[in-house]
């Protein structure tokens, strides 16, 4: 087990920047899950971990051993593909034990830690058949058990579960959180899944283009995302965020209805305000209105789509609410109502004491 | 990826950089002897920088093997080639493919099969069915008691006997075909509901469609025509049908009492054949690439 | 495999096909058929139809020493230019799909001498081995009389070899670079993750991936062996010295064209034929064999 230390970690293509100057601390025994959309880095900064991408400026260090220069095989890290890459024309066997033969293993031990391996993923009946021969949820688990075997200071994965249908997903997603509890290797998980990333993660960090946008746990960067990007990609539905601007009184204005916040900003400010579909308080004297265009069904609870301010705006409502379209009136708490600054898009906390408030 | 293996990459450049060397050197020799004298040429070891005769060696060359009516013939034969065999591929993969009859196998099997029937290996009665090409429809008249008067077509020393022969293939329809295949369904039924015949549906559709295909086996069938050799050698008697390549036969230098072989003029003839399929795979190497390991899997 | 949207218009399918299937007919199953008709028959010397003599023409090539030898040379001819050119084609695509700086250059220029015609081949060949003028031929001055294939069978045998294999390195280093390239990259850096290095990695990775290829390669290059060298053979040795690169492709033509024994020519052509289908058919079976990722 080991730490890993992120500094200052750039990565170009030629002149084409993809990763810009990233900092970020990996505790031992932690498992961190890298969030992002696609082209965003996250991956790139996993195999830069990993050693197969070079690192064009700044260091990583894992177990406080700067890794830079060293080859993917001196790190001591192993990884889980995306499409699993599993050598085709070995066994099962032979693709989990191929670390330890290339190692130089002795056979019978071998053998007896592949066993063990695979019984732990539940492979054993497995062993003797080519991957062609495998469903995607055993290869998965031939992926797992390979980079298992090494008994790595370090796990990587790079987005593993993006080829399983949706039962299987949730399926893996649970077995993988329940080895790393077993075992408690450090873990880097790559993906674009928000759902995944939630229920895996100890700590998440958000990527955007090269950056990382927020790390914290995932129940903080649900309660206080610290950008508008990050309040639209976390959280399902996402975050209704709307235009507005802050009135005389310190409170802000959607399409003419001035509703109070806690926070102290100057008057005439542009802002973007987040409602998470699940804070809004339906109730026929609620200042804002909207028109519920249909209703989406989704068993557990209800969302009904509407329009605010000319911008999409869901809410969403428990299964027993059995509301149909039509004119709606709700209400939202002023403290559920997150805002970002218009123009940076970075979170506007509640008690930040803002210098413009001082105009 | 990070690797530190500093004596394995010298190896790699090095053996890169042997294999850069053997593949380029004979076009380099060939071109730096064209461009020198006759005296300079047959020198002993030979100067590896051109010479300043290129011009003459050329140009006296060219007008004394007629080059350009030759690269014409050479060029009229290898589009005229490129275009059939892609023509007749197409054709004959839409009809084994998107029509439904019981004899549709059987052609394509025979049409496959004539890949175990290389030119080479048959080489002697296509000659002489190129200097009768309906021989073989009096022949099975005959064979029946028919006298149907038919007449006699010599293809010898003629555009078409060099292309026609040249123009069936194999490996292009299967191309097709496999190309064929992995066009949805539903393109031709949209079309059939659309109210487009069969024809309709070939030219709008599956033309467009194969474009990269087309690029791609144009590409290698063009350097493959261009670089024939044997057959244009036996059925071209006549000089005003030959062809470039073939005229490189002519250029061996012999021995010629009391005076070096003409090895700058040969050499320069070897480049001017050399010159046009080269510079195709050039432009189009991708699509050649592509053509060739797709025509050969 | 089936459309499931098919015309039903047959004669317009028939028109379709047909000039392929005339083509077909009129220049390669009539010939064919053309060929073994004259391998069981003579001609009489003074014209006349042909004279039904069963295996005899065969029997009469099969007891030549001298074709004989045209099979011998023939068989050295591919074994030799196979192992040379599949061997370095394999070596070079290695290497270069190592992807280090610069290897852009090499992928480009290495599949340049596929391009060029056979007999330019052995014309630059001719001049370049020539033992009296062009490159090699420094060696006779160090060491007179050392090199000339002219003369020396095993020279002369050799420079076909080494001009055969020079175009189809070419050849066969596409193939293996674009099998190479077709293996996932993730593979290679799982098994660099697995703690295998870049020789390791070939042994284990590369080479089994390969082995498709690599037997695909050696039947084509094998058969175009025996069936394409004409042109090279044609220029720079004329089959010669003392028939010591006389090949079965070689012979055929010069008995058929320059001795006009057409009997003799189509027998040894049917000869030609039986290497070519056999060696057609274990194509097409490793063909089907290959190895599916999935």
């Amino acid at each position: 087990m080991a730490d890993i230390g992120i500094r200052s970690v750039s990565k170009s293509y030629g002149r084409q920047p993809v990763v810009h100057g990233i900092d970020l601390d990996v505790r031992s025994g932690e498992f961190v899950v890298v969030l992002g959309p696609s082209g965003c880095g996250k991956s790139t900064l996993l195999r830069m971990i990993a050693g197969l991408e070079e690192i064009t400026e700044g260091e990583i260090a894992i177990g406080g051993r700067v890794v830079n220069m060293l080859e993917p095989r001196e790190r001591g890290c192993a990884m889980v593909f995306q499409n699993y890459a599993l050598y085709p024309h070995m066994t099962v066997a032979e693709n989990i034990g191929y670390a330890l033969k290339v190692a130089g293993t002795a056979r019978d031990e071998r053998r007896r830690r592949v066993r063990e391996v695979a019984a732990t993923v539940g492979l054993d009946e497995f062993l003797d058949r080519k991957p062609g021969q495998l469903s995607g949820g055993q290869r998965q688990r031939v992926a797992m058990a390979r980079a298992m075997i090494r008994e790595p200071k370090v796990f990587l994965f790079d987005e593993p579960l993006s080829n399983l249908d949706a039962k299987l997903r949730v399926q893996m997603r649970i077995e993988i959180r329940k080895l790393h509890n077993r075992l408690g290797v450090t873990s880097v998980f790559v993906t674009h899944d928000q759902i995944e990333a939630m229920t895996l993660a100890d700590r998440l960090v958000v990527m955007n283009a090269g950056r990382i946008e927020q790390a914290g746990t995932p129940e903080d960067i649900y309660r206080a995302p610290a950008s508008r990007f990050v309040a639209s990609f976390v959280g399902s539905p996402p975050m209704n965020l709307i235009d507005a601007v802050v009135d005389e009184a310190g409170g802000i204005v959607i399409g003419g209805v001035a509703l109070p916040v806690p926070h102290r900003l100057a008057a005439g400010r542009k802002v973007t305000a987040g409602i998470r579909p699940e804070d809004v308080v339906l109730s026929d004297g609620g200042e804002l209105r909207s028109d519920v265009d249909f209703v989406e069904e989704l068993g557990s609870v209800r969302l009904l789509h509407g329009r605010l301010n000319d911008v999409d705006f869901v809410v969403q409502v428990a299964a027993a609410d059995r509301r149909a379209t039509g004119a709606l009136a709700f209400t939202v708490p002023p403290k559920r109502i997150h805002l970002f600054d218009a123009d940076t898009g970075l979170r506007i906390e509640h008690d930040t004491p803002v210098a413009i408030a001082a105009e | 990826m990070i690797e530190r293996t500093p004596i394995l990459d010298a190896v790699t450049h090095a053996l890169m950089l042997l294999g850069l060397v053997l593949a380029a050197l004979p076009i380099v020799v060939v071109f730096v002897a064209s461009t020198h004298d006759l005296a300079t040429v047959n020198r002993v070891p030979m100067p590896l920088w051109p010479g300043d005769h290129m011009a003459e060696n050329y140009a006296r060359v060219w007008d004394k093997s007629r080059f350009g009516e030759k690269m014409l013939n050479s060029l009229i034969v290898a589009t005229g080639v490129t275009v059939g065999k892609i023509t007749i591929a197409a054709l004959s993969a839409f009809s084994i493919v998107y029509f439904r009859y019981r004899l549709r196998m059987v052609f394509f099997w025979l049409i496959f099969i004539t890949l175990m029937l290389p030119l080479e290996v048959r080489i002697v009665p296509t000659y002489a069915v190129a200097a009768d090409a309906l021989q073989p429809f009096r022949v099975i008249a005959g064979g029946f008691g028919l006298e149907l008067g038919i007449p006699q077509i010599n293809l010898l020393n003629s555009y078409a006997g060099l292309i026609l022969p040249l123009v069936a293939t194999a490996t292009g329809t299967f191309l097709y075909r496999q190309f064929f295949l992995t066009v949805p369904d539903e393109l031709a039924e949209a079309a059939k509901m659309d109210g487009a015949g069969p024809m309709r549906f070939f030219i709008d559709v599956l033309i467009p469609l194969s474009r990269a295909n087309m690029a791609a086996l144009a590409t290698i069938m063009f350097v493959y025509a261009w670089n024939q050799y044997l057959w244009p050698l036996l059925i071209t008697t006549d000089q005003k049908m030959a062809t470039a390549t073939m005229q490189l036969q002519k250029l061996v230098p012999g021995p010629l009492f009391g005076q070096p072989p003409l090895w700058n003029e040969a050499m320069a003839a070897t480049l001017m054949v050399m010159a046009p399929p080269l510079l195709v795979v050039v432009f189009m190497q991708g699509w050649f690439v592509k053509g060739l390991v797709a025509s050969d899997k | 495999m089936e459309k499931r949207a098919a015309f039903s218009d047959l004669r317009l399918a028939g028109a379709l096909i047909a000039p392929q299937l005339l083509l077909v007919f009129v220049f390669f199953y009539w010939p064919a058929a053309q060929a073994v008709y004259w391998a069981f028959t003579t001609q009489p010397p003074f014209g006349g139809s042909n004279e039904w003599v069963g295996f005899q023409n065969f029997e009469q090539i099969f007891t030549d020493r001298v074709y004989w030898n045209s099979v011998g040379v023939s068989f050295l001819f591919a074994g030799l230019s196979t192992a040379l050119s599949v061997g370095m084609a394999l070596l070079f695509a290695l290497f270069v799909d190592r992807r280090l700086t610069g290897y852009r250059v090499h992928r480009f220029i290495y599949f340049w001498p596929y391009a060029v015609a056979a007999p330019a081949v052995g014309l630059a060949f001719r001049f370049i081995f020539a033992p009296e003028a062009g490159f090699v031929s420094a060696v006779n001055q160090w060491v007179p009389g050392l090199w000339n294939p002219a003369l020396d069978g095993k020279d002369a045998l050799a420079l076909i070899v080494l001009a055969n294999s020079w175009k189809m390195v070419a050849y066969n280093f596409i193939f293996f670079l674009a099998a190479l390239q077709s293996i996932p990259r993730p593979l290679i850096e799982a098994a660099a993750m697995d703690g295998a290095g870049v020789l390791r990695r070939a042994r284990d990775i590369q080479f089994p991936l390969l082995a498709p290829t690599f037997f695909f390669l050696l039947v084509i290059n094998v058969t175009e062996s025996f069936v394409d060298s004409f042109g090279i053979v044609d220029i720079t040795t004329g089959g010669g010295p003392a028939r010591a690169t006389d090949l079965m492709v070689y012979k055929i033509y010069s008995d058929g064209f320059k001795g006009l024994d057409y009997s003799m020519a189509a027998a040894q052509s049917i000869v030609l034929m039986g290497v070519v289908i056999v060696l057609t058919f274990i194509q097409f079976r490793y063909v089907e064999r290959r190895v599916h990722y999935s």
